[in-house]
């Protein structure tokens, strides 16, 4: 906080202007940020608080009996014993798709950004386009495409990539694939941003320094699109590591992840502290990853 | 870029995380505070008491009703002679009728919060499955019905329905429909499947079945398959039946759990047999009559969903009127000639005569005694077991 009032008249004293105009200007400020604070409030600091309580009532209550506070931390050892698996099977999943989504975006973004000339934005509206369709629709979508009787899992079988009785729907394939097709445009996007933003003649001057196109690209091109990758494979990894849609319409009973757990817990075995235990968890583990992450990209005036 | 650029920006952002540092200490203090004393601690019971949790009936002033429905589970209401149009032309109620019932646990989780605490949720009429009626009954957030404004419901109510131990006298609810559930294949690509364990085990079905996710339908079956009755078991066969669930979920027989999705997946022959709704299967067989429903060597589970009045609802007397109007034999056989399900309403048979000549016979909506015979219901749950055994079928559901 203090830090950030005397930034204000530090900028402001470059202009030199009058010190009433100064204040309402700092004012100005905080009223910016104002909606953005109570909106951050209301929508995320009370649920948070309320979940964070939820997950610490005693888990043997019931709607009928009502819930007691008992501070039961009791209930995340649980969580971690029971649900461990479903757990480890999010991240993995979250990540391998994020693997994926990096290496198609990365090529489409360069693609776009260097190649695509006076298609530039038509390609960017196609790669947005998928978006005007509900996510769910999309996703069941994909039941019909990997259905075992479709056109996919016939050539496969055809080209005995896929024995007679394999299948791809309801399968970690299917799974894997629904999240990166997903969650694509969440790379695509912020990599075009850094490319598109790559001096070209950067790179022609690299090969003017008799750089090989590859070294070229690995000193030049990829350092520079480094804060595209980071928040690209961010945006892709957070929401992927917390869908559970996915794995519900693609995947069978033993592909299910934290979030369908976290569903379960919630609505069918009626057990609200589990389910709230389990979501904490989920976030932490999720920010302390991010941290870790962005550290060690070194990436920090990155983003 | 020259350093001059490159300063200021980078003094901009240390101080913009100053400030989100900053605030983020403010929040941890602010909610370490919070933590002493709050809110949300605690929540108390969510039972209500109906007598006293109840609104003025505004139904002689407004002429409406709200009522949520399972999607497909009324005649067709764009047709101005159905069932529907029929009522409201008769009554000059308008009827807000909301398909948004998927599905029961689900529904509970939406209306909990509202009617845990004596609060509206805008509806005159709900419909449930029998044990999520009986524990919203249990908790009392159920009006009771007017017994004079539904005497066809008492007159001609069939009576395999009557009698229910949560309902005895059917005070709080009236079935809509009723159902059987048992297994359903496709013989397009499979022989018949005849029993529930042969389902779970036989080797062409692996990896192409479903089992629903309705607790009470698929693990009184699964009861059923290690030798227990559903309708009274120990602790010691439940989780015996929890065994043999996860065995056919982790050697990979089963496929999936489904809700409402099974059909398509069975038409198109992702999945060759599943664990079916006997409504659902002969509506899908107008389309595909290489579906077909069969009676498992176990029995079949027979279960009503129930019209219910939920507290705060203002238009009672509406409800109770569409609830005589539907108990109705000639209108009900008109109902059962869409849905297929089991018609709740004794007489209707004779009515369907007029209505559709061929359904007449059918036994999976009009079944006679000794077809239900081999029928059974789940045993009712206390508050303690429910939970167990609710989390205890989360479990092996989720994986």
């Amino acid at each position: 906080m203090t830090q950030a009032a005397q930034a204000v008249p530090e900028t402001a004293t470059l202009a030199a202007e009058p010190s009433g105009s100064r204040r309402r200007r700092g004012r100005t400020g905080y009223l910016l940020m104002l909606p953005a604070t109570l909106w951050l409030l209301l929508f995320f600091v009370v649920p948070f608080y309320s979940l964070v309580a939820t997950s610490l009532f005693d888990a043997s209550g019931s709607d009928f009996r009502g819930y007691e506070m008992t501070y039961a931390w009791g209930n995340y050892v649980d969580v971690v014993e029971a649900y461990w698996q479903p757990f480890l099977r999010s991240l993995w999943y979250a990540a391998l798709a994020t693997g994926i989504c990096l290496v198609l975006g990365y090529v489409l973004a360069y693609a776009i950004a260097f190649k695509a000339g006076r298609w530039k934005w038509l390609l960017l509206v196609l790669v947005i386009a998928p978006f005007f369709t509900s996510f769910l629709v999309r996703t069941l979508s994909w039941q019909l495409i990997l259905s075992d009787e479709g056109f996919v899992v016939d050539a496969l079988q055809f080209l005995r990539v896929l024995g007679p009785d394999d299948r791809l729907l309801a399968t970690p394939v299917a799974v894997v694939a629904g999240l990166a097709y997903n969650f694509l445009p969440f790379m695509v996007l912020p990599l075009f941003a850094s490319l598109d933003k790559i001096d070209p003649r950067l790179v022609e001057a690299s090969s003017d320094l008799y750089a090989h196109p590859f070294v070229g690209f690995w000193k030049v091109t990829w350092p520079l699109s480094l804060p595209g990758v980071v928040s690209g494979t961010l945006l892709t990894f957070i929401p992927a590591a917390g869908d559970y849609i996915n794995a519900e319409f693609l995947g069978s009973t033993n592909q299910r992840v934290i979030g369908n757990v976290i569903q379960g817990q919630f609505i069918d075995a009626n057990n609200s502290p589990v389910a709230a235990a389990l979501s904490v968890l989920l976030m932490v583990l999720i920010v302390a990853m991010v941290l870790v992450y962005v550290r060690r990209a070194g990436t920090e005036e990155l983003l | 870029m020259a350093p001059e650029d490159q300063a200021p920006a980078r003094r901009s952002t240390l101080s913009r995380r100053g400030l989100l540092r900053g605030g983020g200490a403010v929040a941890a203090a602010g909610l370490s505070v919070a933590a002493l004393k709050l809110p949300f601690f605690s929540v108390a019971g969510a039972a209500q008491d109906p007598a006293t949790c109840r609104a003025t009936d505004l139904s002689e002033r407004e002429r409406r009703l709200v009522i949520s429905n399972w999607t497909g589970y009324i005649d067709p209401r764009r047709n101005p002679r159905g069932t529907y149009n029929t009522f409201q032309d008769t009554t000059g109620i308008t009827v807000e009728y909301n398909d948004d019932v998927n599905d029961n646990a689900e529904f509970y989780a939406k209306v909990r919060n509202q009617l845990g605490s004596c609060e509206p949720i805008d509806r005159d009429m709900i419909v449930l499955t029998d044990w999520m009626a009986a524990r919203m009954i249990g908790l009392g957030w159920i009006q009771p019905l007017e017994r004079e404004r539904v005497p066809r419901l008492h007159e001609n109510l069939i009576d395999s329905l009557r009698g229910k131990a949560w309902d005895p006298d059917r005070t709080y609810s009236a079935p809509w429909q009723s159902g059987l559930t048992g297994i359903a294949y496709n013989a397009a690509y499979v022989d018949e499947v005849g029993s529930f364990s042969e389902l779970l085990t036989r080797s062409d079905l692996k990896g192409r079945i479903t089992l629903l996710t309705e607790m009470r339908d698929t693990m009184g079956f699964m009861l059923k398959v290690v030798g227990a009755e559903p309708e009274d078991f120990t602790e010691d066969e439940w989780y015996d039946a929890i065994d043999a669930l996860n065995r056919a979920v982790s050697d990979g027989q089963l496929r999936q759990f489904a809700g409402n999705n099974y059909l398509q997946q069975l038409a198109n022959g992702d999945i060759v047999a599943c664990e079916a709704w006997s409504g659902d299967v002969i509506q899908a067989q107008y389309d595909n009559p290489d579906i077909k429903f069969v009676v498992p060597e176990e029995g079949l589970s027979l279960w009503s969903d129930n019209m219910l009045v939920p507290n705060l609802a203002t238009h009672q007397a509406n409800a109770e009127a569409w609830i005589d109007y539907y108990y109705e034999p000639e209108v009900a056989a008109r109902l059962a000639a869409w849905v297929n399900y089991i018609c709740p309403v004794e007489g209707a048979r004779e009515a369907m005569e007029q209505v559709d000549a061929s359904l007449v016979d059918n036994p999976l909506i009009f079944p006679d005694e000794e077809f239900l015979a081999d029928t059974w219901d789940f045993m009712p749950l206390d508050d303690r077991q429910s939970q167990q055994y609710e989390g205890d079928w989360s479990d092996a559901t989720v994986g």
